[in-house]
């Protein structure tokens, strides 16, 4: 499912411009990050791909539905949105609720919901907590089961916000497996992030924003080339793509086999 | 001197089966900055509560041992005595931010107004901490109309505000962009120089490596191991037990098991001891 992002413009009620003219395209099966300094709008971004927020100018389109024109709830059944912290996204008694109450909200026939919960629990390695409280589990588990909750719906388009933060090596793993497995299922698959390294070793597209607006949109290995760029919102390039610039390596380098590729070429 | 002295501490949160901590021996200088690593649920955040007194006054359970923090035992003094000395980042800044305050300016007067700091001391120190943060701009924001990085600035500046003589931060970088996480390694590691004592629970290697003089592992509650950044961070058994190493790192280990990093170099933890002896394996390869 396509999304068209045609000069958008998001004005808070306070007054701040959030978004000051965003325009991009992305193609389904797509895996996409969008990284930039603190404030820069990213989160502001994605909220529009759900229509939690609705432009004050411009429009988003997903697939055929401008999401200025079609309601809210409806936007559900194409675009999953992963909170950043999960305490604003969880409120079921139970972890096996929580992740079939978007899917029995799309209307889902219950066998339907039932695989589709138990798919979305075993992608996040949840299966075992399904009886438990969300509460009683500890914030990364928690994170988890808030991303089993929108794998569940099964929408075409998953954004994760910060799907990393406070993540240990194992977890990191995990959201690597899921990302790519959601790629696999043909889904259009995006990040927010400020984690570099992980967005060069599962992303192929890279946009960087910078005060409301797209200052970098390229294939990842162009994109981590710009380092001058990238500091102008406050990011640095991936550990591995800056070792590899610091040894003057021929190809920029976004993952561990890549670097020991390029290094063994170089020392040939 | 030691500020910081726990000895064979072992804490149970009321509800939980097992200890969060267990036999914990730990001594920290005046003025070091002390890095907490491990992997999720190790028991980082619940050290970095009990230093700052919210183990066991806020969240309750059965400790045994002891925790002094310049000078107060903890368990046996009150969760107002310990914020004295002690001050705590917290993990999600929306847990920090008190919520009656309309601006950060005055979100980051609550704590003095709290301590009792005279009126005409405030603005200066207010000041400072939020150039510090880089949050001068933001002053007449409202703490929640803010992005979860800029929060995040606005916790640490109200806790550096008022100059506790400990600091404890867990993962205070966790929503900030890449430069705004090194500077706020540089901020924390400054204040080492005004004898402030940093204890921070990170999962960010390659900035651990860079600014903290000592880094603790916690496996299951206990100290696993301790030391420089290189004598822990290289250690084989920190990717089997699930804890992050940096890239720099990973890339030299797959090297040298190609022999393809010199063996006069021991792992490296940042990029220019990385840069190093990568170099010097190329400088070998053409010399042949």
């Amino acid at each position: 499912m396509r999304i068209e992002i045609n000069d958008l413009h998001y004005t808070y009620d306070t007054g701040v411009e959030a978004l000051g003219g965003v325009t991009f395209s992305v193609d389904p099966g797509e895996r996409l990050a969008i990284v930039g300094q603190n404030g820069a709008g990213k989160t502001t971004l994605v909220k529009h791909l759900n229509a939690l927020l609705k432009p004050t100018s411009g429009s988003v389109v997903i697939g055929d539905w401008d999401t200025g024109k079609v309601p809210t709830y409806k936007l559900a059944q194409r675009v999953g949105y992963v909170f950043q912290n999960p305490d604003e996204q969880l409120f079921c008694s139970s972890v096996g609720e929580e992740v079939a109450f978007g899917p029995k909200n799309l209307g889902l026939p219950a066998e339907r919901v039932e695989a589709l919960v138990a798919e979305a629990m075993a992608l996040t390695e949840i299966t075992e907590h399904a009886e438990a409280n969300s509460y009683d589990l500890s914030p990364s588990v928690r994170k988890l089961v808030a991303m089993a909750a929108v794998i569940a719906m099964d929408c075409q388009i998953v954004v994760l916000d910060e799907p990393t933060t406070g993540q240990d090596a194992v977890n990191i793993a995990r959201m690597s497996h899921i990302v790519h497995t959601l790629h696999e299922q043909g889904k259009t698959v995006i990040t927010i992030t400020h984690d570099m390294d992980f967005c060069a070793e599962n992303f192929t597209r890279l946009i960087a924003m910078a005060q409301g607006k797209v200052i970098l949109d390229a294939p990842m290995h162009e994109a981590v080339a710009q380092a001058a760029l990238l500091e102008s919102t406050y990011v640095t390039p991936p550990q591995l793509t800056r070792l590899g610039t610091r040894l003057a390596l021929d190809e920029t380098v976004c993952t561990a086999d890549e670097f020991m590729a390029a290094l063994k070429k170089k020392a040939a | 001197m030691a500020v910081i002295e726990l000895k064979d501490y072992t804490f149970q949160y009321s509800t939980a089966k097992q200890p969060a901590l267990k036999d914990i021996n730990l001594t920290v200088e005046e003025g070091e900055f002390i890095a907490i690593i491990g992997p999720n649920g190790s028991g980082k955040s619940s050290l970095c509560y009990t230093l700052s007194g919210f183990v066991p006054h806020f969240f309750k359970g059965e400790s045994s041992g002891s925790v002094i923090v310049d000078g107060v035992d903890n368990l046996t003094s009150t969760l107002a005595e310990m914020v004295l000395h002690a001050g705590l980042v917290f993990q999600n800044p929306f847990n920090q931010i008190s919520g009656s305050k309309f601006t950060v300016y005055e979100e980051i007067a609550f704590g003095l107004e709290n301590l009792g700091v005279p009126r005409e001391e405030m603005p200066e120190r207010i000041d400072d901490a939020m150039n510090m943060t880089g949050i001068k701009h933001l002053a007449d924001r409202s703490p929640y109309a803010l992005s979860g990085g800029q929060q995040q600035r606005v916790a640490l500046a109200s806790i550096l505000v008022m100059q506790p003589k400990v600091m404890v931060l867990d993962e205070p970088t966790s929503q900030l962009d890449p430069i705004g996480t090194r500077e706020v390694f540089q901020v924390v590691r400054s204040m080492t120089g005004k004898g402030i004592t940093i204890v921070m629970a990170e999962h960010k290697m390659e900035h651990i490596a860079a600014f903290a003089d000592r880094v603790i592992v916690l496996d299951e509650g206990q100290i696993m191991r301790q030391g420089s950044a290189h004598q822990t961070l290289t250690d084989p058994l920190l990717p089997e037990r699930g804890v992050g190493v940096s890239r720099y790192t990973m890339v030299a280990r797959l090297a040298q098991a190609e022999k393809l990093w010199p063996s006069n170099h021991v792992l490296p933890v940042t990029i220019d001891e990385a840069a190093e002896g990568f170099s010097q394996t190329l400088r070998g390869h053409h010399a042949h």
